[in-house]
């Protein structure tokens, strides 16, 4: 695998890390910092993958557990738990996830589509697969992360 | 061109309302020169601005004006209260037409007309019973505003050097002047130095102008308007004038200058001697030209000016420090904490450090509210017009007392005070206030007293509007009550309880709707829109002698006092404008009317019961009566509810964070605040609770149980 001249305005830097089973990466523009796990408050009637909100420096950040938007069980907060702070539009979110385990730099070329056949959940938020050392990692993008506004539909 | 013509409206604003106190002022006997000469700059300027923009409507009418009040400031008109009415009618008038030429509201050309008409009145020679005690006086202004006859005026111009500096010319003005009438133009050159000892950047030359014209001295004036300032001026009389010895014009005013700095005087005109002097002159008028600006900034400086010490700054730019400045007094806090969690002891140097920091960033945290903060001025000077307006519509009369103007509040809020107060000056003008025969038959003075104050008080700005009217008819008030089924037939009242049963919605004493507080909008909605802003609005009232709104609200809305609760392991701020007791519920007084709605007995009412915990879907258990902490609150429309919570850890002061930034709105959640040890806190929304547990009572059951639930509701302790 080499990464050829001509392909490198497709390049990019991705930032892998693992939730539950999974392995999964964004692109490391959207991150706006990782930080450790802070007690969050709970929001009442909100869905079950928003662990609450907390304090980022004065502005109110509400913290996905990312697992259980996924549709896995619910993160054990361990000792590596972090807190991937994305930049998702206009808005702020924390992402909790076991641990972050890897800076990837890859091409266009390299994503995989995502097979049909897998998950109604997966396909909201996975937009391919990536291969690396014999690892797959999903790219995830995190238009949908947070709910819309209406239930949702799909 | 927008953003200048932004500025010049917001300099409107702050002009008409420079002329609104300065008129007020002069209503209350204060007409020394200063006065009406702060009036007639406010209107000077207006009409100066409007001219650069085009804006002909509002330079016509600022015209008719000023030189009325030109006529006041001269002597030649009186100050005397009808003439004040004309004036503040007119200045009425001249904020509507500054609104229309800003493309809001269009003026009443028909108002205005009359207002026109009025104006010319009081100096016109038709003035049969104007300015009486000044007959003498108006004639001389009078003749000028005479059918044209020619007359001759003179007049002399000598410029200063500051007028060329501010790219003035004296051709130009010459040429004005040539407009109004035939003009012999002499030039005095008596003053023109040599060649070698010309200063180029100097003013020599001085012209006497012979005009023969049917016009009025104030037409001559006007050519000079930008500069008379920078030069010596003189008018004298017209020679045929009929008035004797005619009277003393031309005296220095102060103009500002509009022009900036620039070009000089032509002076290859004037340069003697041979052609190839007139290059090296002009040469050296080009070199010195580049400084002129400068020069033309210290000579209006020199002119004695006052130059505004204040600047305009985007708001957002506030609004961002605002936020800034927030952070670090939490990132403070948490810091505090820390240090007192790490065992230091409060002597350490450490800690005596934080102490510092702890009393710098208070310091700052105030002086950035500060910028935001403004007197409430802004609102008082809209209120002498609302007063006028209806004390005509109403036939009575009123006399408008406001105390504490300079009183500051934040910015948002004193964008919002403005409604509240106009309802409460309204109602108290309308129901307050007796008729003139009602004041009469009571021994009262004809003229009623409204009186308007601002006053901080325990971290709050208190506004009260108050009357010396009738005061609250309470037999009326309480049959009106129960007649609406607000308060059950033998319910028992104190007076106070009475008083504040106008806040209820729906309700309305007047028995004829009349247009000025009969317009469907209630001291209901009144006390809706304080509650918004996390206020507080009630009424107290002396029969006979008249009664008292008084208003209290938050300094700014960046901030809120709240009251901090414990639910389970959450902690909870309920806005505690929204609070009125807290108790400890006996459990005898808790009867349940179905399987989910329980109510406490109170005072003889019964007052809806919600279990925090539950509504937020915190907790399934329902909450131990036998330590829960019950809060009466009052929502939207005067709703009461009992909010029973674990604990009360006291009250403090919050900054509001919104959680829409970042999430989305939550229903019963108002806002997130984040507290001393760095955790985010929810800033209870009562409004939706109590509308929350409505429907929800509603939905559950049907029937005679809704009937009674809502029942309940209506009923007030």
């Amino acid at each position: 695998m080499f990464d050829s001249p001509a392909g490198h305005r497709d390049t990019r830097e991705l930032i892998a890390f693992r939730v539950g089973m999974l392995e999964c990466c964004i692109n490391i523009m959207t991150v706006r910092e990782i930080r450790g796990w802070t007690q969050t408050t709970a929001l009442p009637k909100s869905p079950p993958f928003v662990r609450g909100v907390i304090n980022l420096r004065g502005s109110v950040l509400p913290v996905v557990d990312f697992a259980v938007r996924l549709g896995l069980p619910e993160t054990e907060l361990t000792e590596r738990v972090v807190i991937i702070v994305v930049q998702s539009g206009a808005q702020q979110i924390g992402l909790l996830v076991d641990a972050v385990s890897d800076i990837l730099t890859m091409t266009e070329a390299k994503i995989h589509p995502t097979p049909d056949v897998s998950s109604p959940m997966l396909k909201l938020f996975v937009r391919g697969l990536l291969s690396v050392d014999n690892r797959m990692i999903s790219l995830i993008t995190l238009e949908n992360v947070l709910p819309a506004l209406e239930p949702e539909t799909v | 061109m927008a953003a200048i013509k932004q500025t010049f409206f917001q300099e409107c604003e702050e002009q008409l309302a420079e002329l609104e106190a300065g008129l007020t002022s002069m209503d209350g006997g204060a007409a020394d020169s200063e006065t009406v000469n702060a009036v007639f700059r406010a209107v000077h300027s207006i009409k100066g601005s409007a001219g650069i923009f085009a804006l002909d409507k509002l330079v016509k009418f600022a015209h008719v004006f000023e030189t009325t009040l030109d006529a006041v400031r001269s002597g030649r008109l009186n100050a005397t209260p009808e003439v004040i009415k004309v004036l503040l009618q007119a200045s009425d008038t001249l904020s509507d037409v500054v609104r229309a030429a800003r493309g809001e509201a269009p003026a009443d050309e028909e108002k205005t007309q009359k207002v026109v008409a009025a104006l010319t009145h009081l100096i016109s020679p038709g003035a049969t019973q104007t300015a009486a005690a000044s007959a003498a006086k108006a004639e001389p202004a009078a003749a000028p505003a005479a059918p044209p006859a020619e007359k001759i005026w003179v007049i002399s111009f000598r410029p200063h050097a500051e007028l060329y500096a501010n790219a003035n010319e004296a051709l130009p003005l010459l040429r004005e002047l040539a407009r109004l009438g035939r003009t012999e133009v002499s030039l005095d050159d008596s003053t023109l130095p040599a060649l070698t000892e010309l200063d180029p950047e100097g003013a020599y030359l001085a012209w006497t102008v012979t005009l023969h014209a049917a016009c009025d001295e104030a037409a001559i004036r006007d050519v000079f308007e930008f500069v008379e300032d920078e030069c010596v001026l003189e008018i004298s009389a017209p020679a045929t004038a009929e008035v004797g010895d005619g009277f003393e014009l031309g005296e220095g005013f102060e103009f500002e200058i509009y022009a900036p700095g620039g070009e000089g005087i032509d002076f290859e005109i004037y340069a003697p001697g041979t052609e190839d002097a007139a290059p090296a002159v002009e040469a050296a008028h080009v070199e010195q030209a580049a400084a002129g600006p400068v020069e033309a900034m210290a000579a209006k400086a020199e002119a004695g000016a006052p130059v505004s010490a204040t600047i305009r700054v985007d708001l957002d730019r506030v609004d961002r420090l605002i936020n800034l400045v927030g952070e670090l007094v939490i990132n403070e806090g948490m810091l505090s904490q820390r240090v007192l969690e790490a065992g230091i002891t409060r002597a350490s140097g450490v800690a005596m450090a934080l102490e510092e920091l702890e009393h710098l960033t208070r310091e700052i945290q105030d002086s950035v509210m500060a910028i935001r903060a403004q007197p409430v001025r802004s609102v008082f000077m809209r209120m002498p017009r609302l007063v006028r307006e209806v004390a005509d519509q109403t036939g009575k009369q009123v006399r408008l007392l406001t105390e504490g103007e300079g009183t500051e509040v934040d910015k948002t809020v004193i964008e919002r005070i403005a409604d509240p107060l106009t309802h409460m000056i309204r109602n108290a003008i309308d129901h307050g206030l007796e008729s003139p025969e009602g004041r009469t038959a009571a021994g009262k003075p004809l003229e009623g007293t409204v009186k308007l104050s601002a006053a901080h008080r325990s971290g709050r700005i208190v506004l009260e509007v108050s009357d010396d009217g009738g005061g609250i008819n309470r037999s009326r008030v309480k049959q009106k009550a129960i007649d609406n089924g607000l308060i059950a037939a033998d319910a028992q009242l104190t007076d106070n309880e009475i008083d504040n049963l106008i806040f209820l919605p729906g309700f309305s004493t007047a028995q004829t709707i009349s247009n000025i507080s009969g317009r469907g909008v209630g001291m209901d909605v009144v006390r809706q829109s304080v509650q918004a802003l996390g206020g507080r609005i009630s009424i107290t009232s002396i029969p006979g002698a008249g009664s008292t709104f008084s208003l209290s609200l938050p300094l700014t809305l960046a901030v809120l006092d709240g009251m901090v609760v414990r639910v389970g392991r959450h902690t909870l701020i309920v806005p505690l404008g929204t609070v009125i007791e807290t108790l400890k519920p006996k459990a005898e007084n808790v009867h349940a009317l179905d399987s989910q709605l329980r109510v406490l007995s109170l005072r003889g009412g019964y007052i809806p019961l919600i279990d925090v915990a539950e509504v937020l879907g915190y907790s399934e258990a329902p909450i131990d009566m036998a330590k829960a902490v019950a809060l009466l609150v009052e929502g939207e429309g005067g709703r009461r509810v009992v909010l029973l919570v674990d604990a009360i850890d006291g009250q403090r002061q919050v900054v509001i964070k919104s959680l829409e930034a970042n999430y989305r709105a939550v229903p019963g959640i108002a806002a997130a605040t984040v507290m001393g040890d760095g955790r985010v806190a929810l800033i209870l929304d009562i409004d939706t609770i109590v509308s929350v547990t409505r429907t929800e009572a509603g939905r559950l059951t049907d029937g005679e149980t809704t009937e009674t639930s809502s029942k309940n509701e209506m009923t007030y302790v």
